[in-house]
């Protein structure tokens, strides 16, 4: 499996796309930091970064990959490999390198502009935004065998969650204003992985804010050890999930 | 012959005014404070060496000065309150007043001054006192570098760190307060001013000031209260360079206005709190050259404001700089520094040549909808703020800077 995990990573890093994915993400980053005052607002604008650039990216690249291998994977198919241990170097293969990109392209800057505990908090959540994603791409590579289509359900399903999600839950907020939602809304926001990371940073960023009156509810729940391995542990399940259905369907799938 | 009569005349009555002096302590004319006091004439100076002094209630009712050398500590042992001052021109210097009574009915303080004038207490230490140093029908009072430390968890079960009721012209300075009730508290207190006090840590509120007019507080600390500090009921009061920081929580607010009127709030910073000004029918008021940075909200303006001047201030980091809980915008702002702005400059003269709409409508949202702040810094939020910035619909149109900074001031 290493040596097939090799040979993905291979693969990719030739691939000139990851090489402009890092560039783009490091002249963003560098850039940022350089040009604004205060550090506080490069974070905010590299937060934005992550927020959407990072999942649309990590998902598209690993859906056209998936499909644009399925020759190389039928090759593979026709040795005697497992084909969970298949599915699962392409997985390791993608997280590396693209995760090997974020690390070069965002962790360095934050590193270096804004250490502390905010910037390894961004670190953490782009790093499991980036997985996240890419979890997405292999259930969505999976549903359908046309190339087309699948890249079509990757990209609804990042609208989904770095946009559409949040205008159901303002709309769910109005609508049900009169009711005591709270710690309801901290339920919601598990299920959509881009808020979760959101709200996580913006517990560290916007500290005096959040110390009023809902955002002590939150901050009574995700400021704690107990709710950050709480935040982390459903974060993991947002990897382990869509991958595991996938896979399960990978086993079966007639090819 | 004469002459000589006239001089003697003169010593002795030179003798006579001169103040004796009297000496308490181990090995010295007296052992007890209250026996020194009963032996005292006006004018006298009570000298009270290092030990421990139990002597219950000590009433001063002669104009006398007391000095402690070391910090002679009396203790009230949680039954008296330790110094009673009844009688003008009193001085308290260098003691430590350590465990007032406690009571529900009256309020027992550790150094406690009753319908007179011209009082000084100073460099003395408090601790673990009921009331801290209680003031109360007096005037010209001073109050000065005492250090008052108390251990409050409840707010029944506290006292005021520097209560004062009914006065006039007192003066309150340098004084460090820890953990009490409120810091300093004002009722009544009119033509006095506050001036360089460190407030802490107190249950309630660091400052907590009423009905008391012509006062100004300057240079003071109010750090991590329970409230803030509240100013209410007044008029005429100024602010100056006072810090206001961290004071987190939803009801602190760095600085609490309720039904003020013409005053000043100039060169103050208010740092980290969740609210910075947080100002209720409030108006005619000034507020120049301070600093709003890293609050969750710079300023809370409500509807029932009006005229006031927000000039000249920074505006940096924080998550909301202004919010407002309606749409009649009666107040003015101009020539601040907004670190939000994005406009330009085209002529260079350092103010932005696109006004600037400081209310976000993602704070109107929060506003109406506390929950909403779940959804901070969201794309779709973004989006919504900025398309609002390009077209208000729904902020107040008139809330707004026309003369926008390019740079912040140096404050």
């Amino acid at each position: 499996m290493t040596r097939l995990i090799k040979y993905i990573v291979l693969d990719i890093l030739k691939n000139k796309i990851i090489l402009v994915y890092t560039l783009i993400l490091s002249a963003l980053a560098w850039s940022v930091f350089s040009l604004e005052d205060n550090s506080t607002k490069g974070v905010l604008t590299l937060l934005n970064v992550i927020l959407l650039t990072v999942p649309l990216v990590s998902v598209i690249f690993s859906t056209i990959y998936l499909y644009n291998s399925s020759e190389f994977i039928e090759l593979l198919l026709s040795q005697p490999i497992n084909r969970s241990k298949i599915w699962k170097s392409l997985f390791f293969g993608l997280v590396i390198s693209l995760l090997l990109s974020f690390l070069i392209g965002v962790g360095l800057p934050l590193l270096i502009y804004a250490p502390g505990d905010v910037g390894l908090m961004m670190l953490m959540v782009g790093l499991f935004i980036s997985t996240i994603f890419i979890s997405i791409a292999f259930l969505s590579a999976m549903i359908t065998r046309d190339k087309a289509k699948g890249i079509g359900i990757a990209i609804m399903l990042w609208l989904f969650f770095a946009l559409l999600f949040d205008g159901i839950v303002l709309f769910l907020l109005f609508q049900l204003a009169d009711y005591p939602i709270e710690k309801m809304m901290v339920g919601i926001t598990a299920l959509n992985p881009i808020d979760l990371a959101r709200i996580l940073i913006l517990l560290h960023l916007d500290v005096s804010a959040m110390m009023g009156y809902t955002g002590a509810i939150f901050k009574d729940f995700f400021g704690n050890t107990l709710g950050i391995s709480i935040v982390f542990t459903v974060l993991t399940l947002w990897v382990a999930i869509p991958f595991l259905i996938s896979l399960v369907k990978f086993k079966y799938k007639d090819l | 012959m004469h002459r000589f009569k006239h001089t003697a005349v003169l010593f002795i009555l030179l003798f006579q005014m001169q103040a004796k002096q009297l000496l308490v302590g181990k090995g010295k004319p007296f052992i007890s404070i209250k026996h020194a006091v009963e032996q005292s004439v006006s004018g006298d100076s009570i000298i009270v060496f290092e030990g421990i002094y139990k002597e219950g209630n000590i009433v001063i009712d002669k104009s006398i000065k007391l000095f402690g050398k070391n910090y002679p500590l009396i203790d009230g042992e949680k039954k008296y309150e330790v110094f009673s001052i009844k009688a003008p021109y009193v001085s308290i210097d260098g003691f430590k007043v350590y465990r007032s009574g406690y009571a529900t009915l009256n309020d027992i303080g550790g150094i406690k001054i009753y319908d007179t004038h011209h009082v000084t207490i100073s460099n003395n230490v408090l601790d673990d006192n009921f009331f801290g140093i209680y003031v109360q029908f007096s005037k010209y009072c001073l109050i000065k570098n005492n250090k008052l430390t108390a251990y409050g968890e409840e707010e029944q079960k506290i006292g005021n760190g520097i209560h004062c009721w009914k006065s006039d012209s007192l003066q309150i300075t340098g004084n460090y307060i820890n953990g009490h009730r409120d810091g300093i508290y004002f009722e009544f207190v009119t033509n006095s001013v506050i001036w360089r006090n460190i407030s802490l840590n107190n249950v309630r509120y660091g400052l907590h000031f009423m009905f008391s007019h012509n006062d100004s507080y300057i240079s003071n600390v109010f750090k991590n209260n329970g409230a803030g500090v509240a100013v209410m009921f007044t008029h005429k009061v100024k602010m100056f360079h006072n810090i206001f920081e961290e004071n987190w929580g939803d009801a602190a607010y760095g600085l609490l206005l309720k039904e003020i009127s013409d005053s000043y709030i100039i060169g103050n910073k208010f740092r980290k709190n969740t609210s910075g000004i947080y100002m209720e029918g409030t108006n005619r008021i000034k507020v120049e050259k301070n600093e709003f940075k890293s609050n969750g909200w710079g300023m809370k303006i409500q509807a029932s404001c009006m005229d006031n001047e927000i000039t000249k201030n920074n505006f940096i980091g924080n998550t909301f700089d202004i919010s407002t809980n309606g749409s009649l915008v009666l107040n003015t702002f101009n020539y601040n520094y907004w670190d939000k702005y994005e406009g330009y400059d085209l002529n260079k003269d350092n103010i932005g040549d696109v006004p600037f709409h400081p209310l976000s409508i993602f704070s109107i949202i929060v506003e109406k909808n506390p929950p909403a702040m779940l959804l901070f810094r969201s794309f779709m939020i973004t989006l919504l703020d900025k398309s609002e910035k390009i077209m208000p619909s729904l902020t107040p149109e008139n809330f707004i800077d026309n003369h926008p900074l390019m740079h912040s001031l140096k404050i």
